[in-house]
């Protein structure tokens, strides 16, 4: 369309004929691009921005389409949308309306499933310290599945086989489809509330995503983890993993799996208990048979002490007997020797010598004596001798025939020569009888 | 009033055996833990035995109480108690 020279017009004129030319062309459209700036008002309107590295587009999802969104939309995500483009007047702007968005590369209920998950473990529904055991002998099993199907066939079949006498009560529910989550959840709130199961299979057989949806609804999640009651999940196959089976206390990876799980094979339980009651009564009886053995033996001590000492004196007896024959060949061997020794002892016996010697000594007392006798007489004789001769040697006597000492004083040395004194010297001389002082008139030489 | 549990009694059945292998027990102890040992293995015995033998299905009755009916597998027996209205009564 050609624009008349000269023509104006007015900014509504024009924003309305951009409108026109936008509305036109873009009526439907498919973008992707990047959420940012995501605002959530009360409303319920999700409005974002769609931008990619250059540019960027306004974008609204209004209520009534966000409500079905199965995923929480998030800044940084990446979507694929279809919408179409819409200009606003008043604020002169263009933005994209949206229709439906989708997560790229990733499906939308994958995308809800992992932003699930990451809630609830989050909020610790997974944490294994709460998960509770199963216990080893249930007497009664409460089943939640769909009555239909191989899932609960195989799974009686198998319990049948390992345990014959069960009660199995099975709360019948869908599996999949609208509404499915809640029948689930409303199966394991009755099994705690109104009955007295020991544990709770919850599963179904193999299918897609979309097919084993409820049971990664957070309303199962939660009827899962508030439940008192154990629960085994047990749904699809080995590779398939819900949020039921993060809750759940045991995850098996199929129903038939689960009902091997659930309890032990019967016959097994019973050779283990048969065992078990085998050994008691055995050790038992060891234990017994050996205070028996030990009171008989007490007992016989008792009632006979007699022969109790009896056997005790030939025991003594015997051990004496043995110790006997050990020494005596040893003694027999040094008892030769002893024997030598001893009559080498014997020659050399002091007694002997002591005998000798006293005879030695008797005998020479005996010489002694008359030896004695012998030499006195002789000696007082000589004695008489040399008295006489004594006598006749006497001073005195010498004296008395008429001889006198002389003594020079004071010294008192005995002159024999003259010469030793000179006149005026005093002398002693000593006479027989008397002493004279004198003193020298004259010396004279011989 | 807590009851004894098949695994506890078990557990405890064990313990009693090992114990009295072992040994060096005086005699009135060993009697005690064997007639103890003897109260265990009847236990559980017993608890292997005492269920009965049921397979149930929950139905919702007339009254719309759920009520336990016996179970054949091989019966389609298609509704669920949370489901619709109607009530079928099938064996």
């Amino acid at each position: 369309m050609q624009l008349p020279l000269r023509y104006i017009l007015t900014v509504s004129e024009l924003t309305q004929e951009i409108k026109d030319i936008l509305e036109d062309k873009f009526t439907e459209v498919w973008v992707d691009g990047e959420i940012s700036n995501l605002r959530i008002p009360p409303s319920g309107h999700i409005y974002f921005t769609l931008k990619d590295d250059f540019s960027q587009i306004r974008a609204v999802l209004f209520k009534m389409q966000a409500r079905i969104l199965r995923f929480l939309p998030e800044d940084g995500l990446h979507i694929i949308c279809r919408g179409r483009v819409s200009l606003y007047e008043k604020r002169g702007d263009y933005q994209l309306i949206l229709e439906s968005i989708e997560p790229k590369g990733i499906g939308a209920l994958q995308l809800a499933l992992l932003q699930l998950k990451e809630r609830l473990e989050k909020e610790g529904l997974f944490d294994p310290a709460q998960k509770k055991s199963i216990p080893m002998v249930p007497q009664k099993i409460g089943i939640v599945t769909s009555p239909t199907g191989a899932a609960i066939q195989d799974m009686l079949h198998i319990l049948e086989r390992r345990f014959e006498n069960l009660h199995i009560l099975l709360f019948p529910v869908r599996v999949q489809g609208e509404g499915a989550s809640s029948e689930i959840a409303e199966a394991i709130k009755y099994f705690n509330k109104f009955t007295e199961v020991d544990v709770i299979i919850v599963g179904r057989g193999g299918g897609s995503l979309e097919d084993l949806w409820a049971f990664n609804e957070e309303v199962v999640a939660r009827a899962i983890y508030h439940s008192k009651i154990p629960i085994i999940s047990a749904i699809g196959h080995e590779t398939d993993y819900t949020i039921a089976d993060f809750v759940a206390d045991l995850r098996a990876p199929t129903p038939s799996a689960a009902a091997e799980l659930v309890v032990r094979d019967k016959r097994e339980m019973k050779n283990i208990l048969h065992y078990l009651g085998g050994r008691l009564e055995n050790e038992m009886f060891q234990i017994l048979q050996g205070y028996r053995t030990h009171l008989s033996h007490l007992v016989k001590i008792f009632k006979e002490p007699g022969k109790k000492i009896e056997e005790y004196f030939l025991r003594v007896d015997d051990l004496t007997n043995q110790l006997r024959l050990l020494t005596s060949w040893t003694l027999k061997r040094r008892g030769d020797k002893c024997l030598h020794l001893s009559e080498s002892l014997l020659l050399r016996n002091p007694m002997q010598r002591v005998k000798t010697l006293r005879f030695f000594v008797l005998e020479a007392k005996k010489h002694l004596g008359q030896n004695i006798k012998y030499s006195i007489e002789i000696q007082r004789q000589r004695i008489g001798g040399l008295l006489g001769k004594l006598d006749s040697l006497s001073p005195l006597s010498i004296l008395q025939r008429g001889y006198s000492i002389t003594r020079k004083l004071p010294s008192l040395q005995i002159l024999r020569d003259a010469a030793h004194v000179k006149e005026g010297d005093k002398v002693e001389v000593k006479l027989y009888q008397g002493t004279l002082f004198c003193g020298v008139e004259k010396t004279e030489k011989s | 009033m807590p009851k004894e549990k098949f695994e506890d009694a078990l557990n405890k059945l064990e313990k009693i055996v090992s114990k009295l292998e072992e040994g060096d027990i005086p005699l009135e102890e060993s009697l005690k833990l064997f007639e103890e040992g003897i109260r265990l293995s009847r236990f559980c015995n017993q608890k292997l035995d005492e269920a009965e033998k049921k397979v149930e299905i929950l139905l919702k009755g007339k009254n719309g109480i759920l009520k336990p009916h016996p179970f054949e597998p091989s019966i389609n027996s298609g509704q669920t108690p949370l489901a619709g209205e109607e009530e079928k009564e099938e064996e």
